[in-house]
């Protein structure tokens, strides 16, 4: 059986509704919530400040330490609070896909933190993690060279698609999840994760739908950020 | 036919990666890099062009010290000969003994000059490469904090509460009777003949804080002091 008709009627290669808000923790130095459909990401960053214990620092340059967390009621059954397997592998790659961007080199000796929470999941958390993050770093002057932007595609049935829901993810015949993170000038892959089958040919064609899916996402942070300053400036 | 010069209008508000200009004629300072052809902005913040120099002048975020700055901090820790203040950014303000207002004897128990959690106004001397931090309390208005409290303000909202040519904060100063300190990092000092007096001015530049977006925010600051009063 093919894949003719997205379950919830969108074209193969549109996302779901986004929604962008910067400047939404007062207590932290930089936050910013990203939606994506039905999922929520929020994520607030502390610093650079001081960073104990003493033998984590490192003298040449500040370090990034990404917290991803999702919330015990984010998903459909209660999900156990705490670290998990999980979401220690996604906190990494997160922190992976940022660090290219950020110049921390001003910061020796000191850390950033970011702390991200799923407020509400429906498949592809830790791209909208990864968005709200990057304004996050953004709000909180941290010096960056580009903003990143991330976007799921996969294979559902024999069709390629971009931004994959929860239904789309567990489809009966199979389903192809690959989260990508993009910068937004030089269009360099930051983040490329893999589950399930692909051939090399829809490969390729789910990393340009991707890439156009990434663009529209920068421009619509980049304008998120003007926005928050705006509410500030009474223009 | 390429494009040479600023791409972006002076004075709007620019995000990180945004390319501001292309070309070799404008060269890149402060929140901003060269990257090949073109100048690309790294901070969120406002653009600024002066002449041939292009920079990004930061709008939100901790605070950034700056040579020059007047800062309150507290007292966290202290050596053999200096302390170490807290200016509410990654790394302590040194304040050595040599660069203390009062006079300290050889050998002397530094607790008795500062002692931990006293609060001090001193002003940046020196940042080093790797991001020490020299302070000083000599100087005029400089000095240990007695009396009177503390409170914190969002750093990016300091020029605020300042005002034009200081006419915030002196208003706020002749409202409440209070002598005010404010310092870059976002701690302001403010002492007055009683508690009442202090709280008023609390706050006044809590609400300056909070509706810093508003247009004609003196004038309202002045009707909110007067109705207090």
């Amino acid at each position: 059986m093919s894949y003719t008709k997205r379950f919830d009627n969108r074209k193969f290669d549109e996302m779901r509704k986004i929604e962008a808000k910067v400047d939404i923790i007062p207590r932290a130095d930089g936050s910013a919530m990203f939606k994506i459909g039905d999922t929520v990401a929020i994520a607030a960053v502390y610093g650079p400040r001081s960073l104990h214990p003493k033998f984590l620092q490192d003298p040449e340059k500040g370090i990034l330490r990404c917290n991803y967390t999702m919330m015990p009621f984010s998903v459909s059954e209660r999900i156990r609070p705490g670290p998990s397997r999980r979401s220690t592998e996604i906190s990494l790659v997160t922190s992976k896909s940022l660090l290219p961007v950020l110049d921390l080199t001003k910061f020796p000796n000191a850390v950033v933190d970011v702390f991200i929470q799923i407020i509400q999941a429906n498949a592809g958390t830790r791209c909208a993690g990864i968005c709200a993050a990057s304004m996050a770093l953004a709000h909180a002057g941290i010096p960056m060279k580009d903003m990143v932007a991330a976007v799921s595609v996969g294979k559902v049935g024999d069709k390629i698609v971009i931004d994959l829901n929860k239904e789309e993810e567990d489809y009966e015949d199979g389903a192809t999840d690959i989260p990508v993170a993009m910068t937004g000038r030089n269009h360099e892959i930051t983040l490329l994760q893999l589950d399930g089958e692909v051939t090399k040919e829809e490969l390729m064609k789910g990393l340009e739908m991707a890439r156009k899916g990434c663009l529209d996402i920068i421009e619509i942070q980049k304008k998120a950020l003007r926005e928050a300053i705006k509410e500030n400036q009474n223009e | 036919m390429i494009k040479v010069g600023i791409l972006i209008k002076e004075k709007s508000i620019v995000v990180p990666g945004d390319i501001i200009a292309e070309g070799m004629d404008y060269l890149p300072s402060l929140g901003c890099f060269r990257e090949g052809k073109h100048v690309v902005s790294e901070r969120l913040g406002l653009l600024n062009v002066d002449n041939r120099f292009i920079k990004v002048i930061p709008l939100t975020g901790s605070y950034v010290p700056k040579v020059g700055d007047t800062v309150i901090g507290e007292v966290k820790d202290m050596s053999f000969g200096a302390w170490f203040i807290d200016i509410g950014c990654a790394y302590d303000g040194t304040l050595m003994v040599r660069d203390a207002t009062e006079f300290v004897e050889k050998d002397a128990d530094l607790a008795q000059v500062y002692n931990f959690g006293d609060f001090v106004v001193a002003k940046i001397v020196k940042i080093t490469r790797h991001s020490s931090i020299h302070i000083t309390t000599k100087g005029p208005g400089l000095r240990k904090i007695q009396g009177g409290k503390v409170i914190s303000v969002t750093p990016s909202k300091v020029p605020r509460v300042i005002g034009k040519q200081g006419s915030m904060v002196s208003m706020i100063k002749d409202g409440t009777n209070c002598t005010i300190v404010v310092g870059q990092n976002g701690k302001i000092w403010i002492n007055g003949k009683n508690p009442d007096d202090e709280l008023l001015a609390t706050e006044a530049i809590l609400k300056v804080e909070n509706e810093s977006h508003i247009d004609g925010l003196t004038d309202k600051i002045k009707a909110f002091l007067e109705k207090k009063k």
